[in-house]
């Protein structure tokens, strides 16, 4: 019994001894599969790492390529007709004769009025919702029904307005005296005016509740009323925030395309006054490009794509830079 | 006074939404749904081919902006210093306040002058252009109110890089992000000038991407300005549809932020 087992033992440590004896073959083996493993992981680290970096940098050159396609786009209206371009009277392409004041002027008309008509109505909310009422279940409802205002599509907007808005304003201009349109600069600017209203007003609020209680608090304790502190404290220390909660509305109101267009008549003149037809940038691309049967149309037109582009685009980058100063200060 | 001003600014929002669903609601019935819309002076006809063409150009939109528009956020809320990031953030900003129809123009002369028709893949690209500067911006904001600690835990597990950030971060601030694809995908679900002349619109029914196709918006701004009353009947069910639609998904989106808000 004693013989057997010491014989069991003696092929069990030899056969340990062979596996000890080929340990490092196999400690060798183990470690060329863990670098195997680890060069990988290396490799897809890099990989993702080269693919983040590449897609931001292709969001960039994406950017830089949509600028060039318009410029190299509308060159031959640039060499064609120069700076006449932006201060001709006439838009007639019919005889080839391409003047964009009109536009400018339908544009700057519609967006001015539009911002006057709403800032007022977004300063209102801004301050309901930032001092008066900033918790409760009244401020989560206006709040909601303010965003709420920015989600509907433009398009909603536009045709509820040549249904609903223009027949209204057809009456009230019929009551003035004035040629019942309907239709007009005035009737967009006041679609635009719903339309931009959350921008300034959910900027505003913010910026409203960032000022700082012990401002508030000081003036309260020197006996000054609610209105005196609004007036004294909170808006001219929002005073900034406020303007570039202003300068966005203004960026939405110049770029917006499908409630104006339907609602503003498309009549390429100089409008004779507030409630007459006139055009702007956008509604004049949107109806006449597929149309543009030759190429100096078309790319006069897209040089009026150009101006529109640059114009929105420094305006909001501007209103974005205000705002980053202001909540980094 | 305040008061006065800021209940007057709902009030449009209300009376709108009241009178398309007035307007709109006897309008939609089951052949509504699923008939093409029919020649002028004839009644019925529907408006099946927009339903279906909005829905696939969206789809294609959300399947190339989405992936492109996290990693760009990922890449933003990674590196805050070096010039690609400013750049790029430089870019985005300005790429959210281009007005849709310029984007339009340039993805005409970018896919529809080379492949010499229109195509819903052109709308869809122009979409997903409109729709990159939310997915990245939310992103980015989101990922950046998470702590660094998670990611530090990550790494001294000893997990690589992409694990840490798709395994760890981007399930933790999974409802910032998809509150803003979802969100995107309800504000291009309204956009009809960069379809204008991309996808142009087609009156029969079509699921070829590389044709023309009908969209929900795009239909209701021909037929509110034709002359025809059908085609207006069609629109008002149209613009229930889609007003029904962007509301519900912004709805979600307040469901979704507020029940896994991300708090730390």
């Amino acid at each position: 019994m004693k013989l057997s087992a010491t014989k069991t033992e003696i092929s069990r440590s030899s056969s340990l001894l062979r596996e000890i004896s080929s340990l490092p073959r196999m400690m060798n083996v183990l470690k060329a599969l863990k670098i195997e493993r680890s060069n990988r992981q290396i490799q897809l680290e890099k990989f993702f790492k080269t693919s983040l970096v590449l897609i931001a940098l292709g969001i960039l050159i994406l950017v830089v390529c949509f600028f060039l396609t318009l410029v190299v786009q509308s060159m031959p209206s640039i060499k064609a007709l120069g700076f006449g371009f932006l201060f001709g009277k006439t838009w007639d392409p019919v005889s080839n004769v391409y003047g964009t004041y009109p536009f400018l002027l339908g544009t700057l008309l519609t967006s001015f009025l539009a911002l006057i008509i709403s800032v007022p109505f977004s300063f209102a909310i801004a301050i309901f919702l930032g001092e008066y009422y900033p918790r409760g279940w009244f401020s989560e409802f206006l709040k909601n029904s303010i965003e709420l205002i920015a989600a509907v599509p433009s398009v909603i907007y536009g045709f509820w307005g040549l249904f609903v808005l223009v027949p209204l304003v057809r009456s009230l201009e019929i009551k003035m005296g004035v040629t019942p349109y309907g239709i007009g600069i005035f009737t967009s600017a006041l679609i635009l005016a719903i339309m931009i209203v959350p921008y300034a007003a959910s900027l505003g609020r913010e910026m409203i509740r960032m000022v700082p209680s012990s401002l508030k608090e000081a003036a309260y304790s020197l006996g000054a009323t609610r209105f005196e502190v609004i007036t004294a404290v909170i808006l001219p220390y929002a005073k900034s925030g406020l303007m570039a909660g202003v300068l966005l509305s203004l960026g939405r109101a110049l770029g917006e395309t499908m409630a104006v267009t339907m609602v503003i008549g498309n009549t390429s003149l100089i409008p004779k006054s507030i409630f007459a037809p006139g055009n702007t940038m956008a509604s004049v691309i949107a109806n006449e490009f597929t149309e543009a049967a030759s190429s100096l149309y078309l790319s006069s037109l897209i040089e009026l794509g150009l101006v529109l582009f640059l114009v929105t685009v420094v305006i909001n980058l501007i209103g974005k830079r205000i705002i980053k100063r202001f909540t980094t200060e | 006074m305040v008061i006065l001003f800021s209940v007057i600014c709902t009030v449009p929002l209300f009376v709108i939404l009241i009178y398309i669903l007035k307007e709109g609601i006897t309008k939609i019935n089951w052949h509504f749904l699923v008939n093409l819309p029919k020649p002028v002076g004839e009644t019925g006809g529907g408006i099946a081919n927009a339903l279906i063409g909005s829905l696939l150009i969206v789809f294609f939109a959300a399947v190339i902006a989405i992936p492109i528009g996290i990693m760009g956020g990922i890449y933003l809320s990674e590196n805050k210093k070096s010039w690609i990031a400013t750049y790029t953030r430089l870019s985005v900003d300005v790429l959210q306040g281009t007005p849709s129809i310029v984007v339009g123009i340039v993805i005409y002369f970018w896919i529809v002058k080379p492949l010499s028709t229109f195509s819903a893949l052109s709308g869809s690209v122009a979409l997903a252009i409109m729709m990159l500067p939310i997915v990245v911006r939310s992103t980015e904001e989101t990922l950046k109110l998470l702590p660094d600690s998670l990611k530090e835990a990550g790494f001294a597990l000893g997990l690589p890089y992409q694990k840490v950030i798709l395994r760890i971060i981007l399930p933790c601030g999974f409802s910032g992000v998809i509150s803003g694809v979802i969100l995107a995908v309800a504000r291009i679900a309204g956009e009809t000038a960069p379809l204008l002349f991309t996808a142009f619109g087609n009156p029969y029914f079509s699921t070829n991407i590389l044709k023309p196709m009908q969209s929900l918006p795009l239909l209701i701004f021909n037929y509110a300005t034709s002359p025809y009353d059908e085609w207006h009947d069609l629109a008002w069910g149209a613009a229930l549809i889609l007003l029904l639609w962007v509301l519900l998904l912004n709805i979600i989106t307040k469901i979704i932020t507020r029940k896994w808000k991300i708090q730390f």
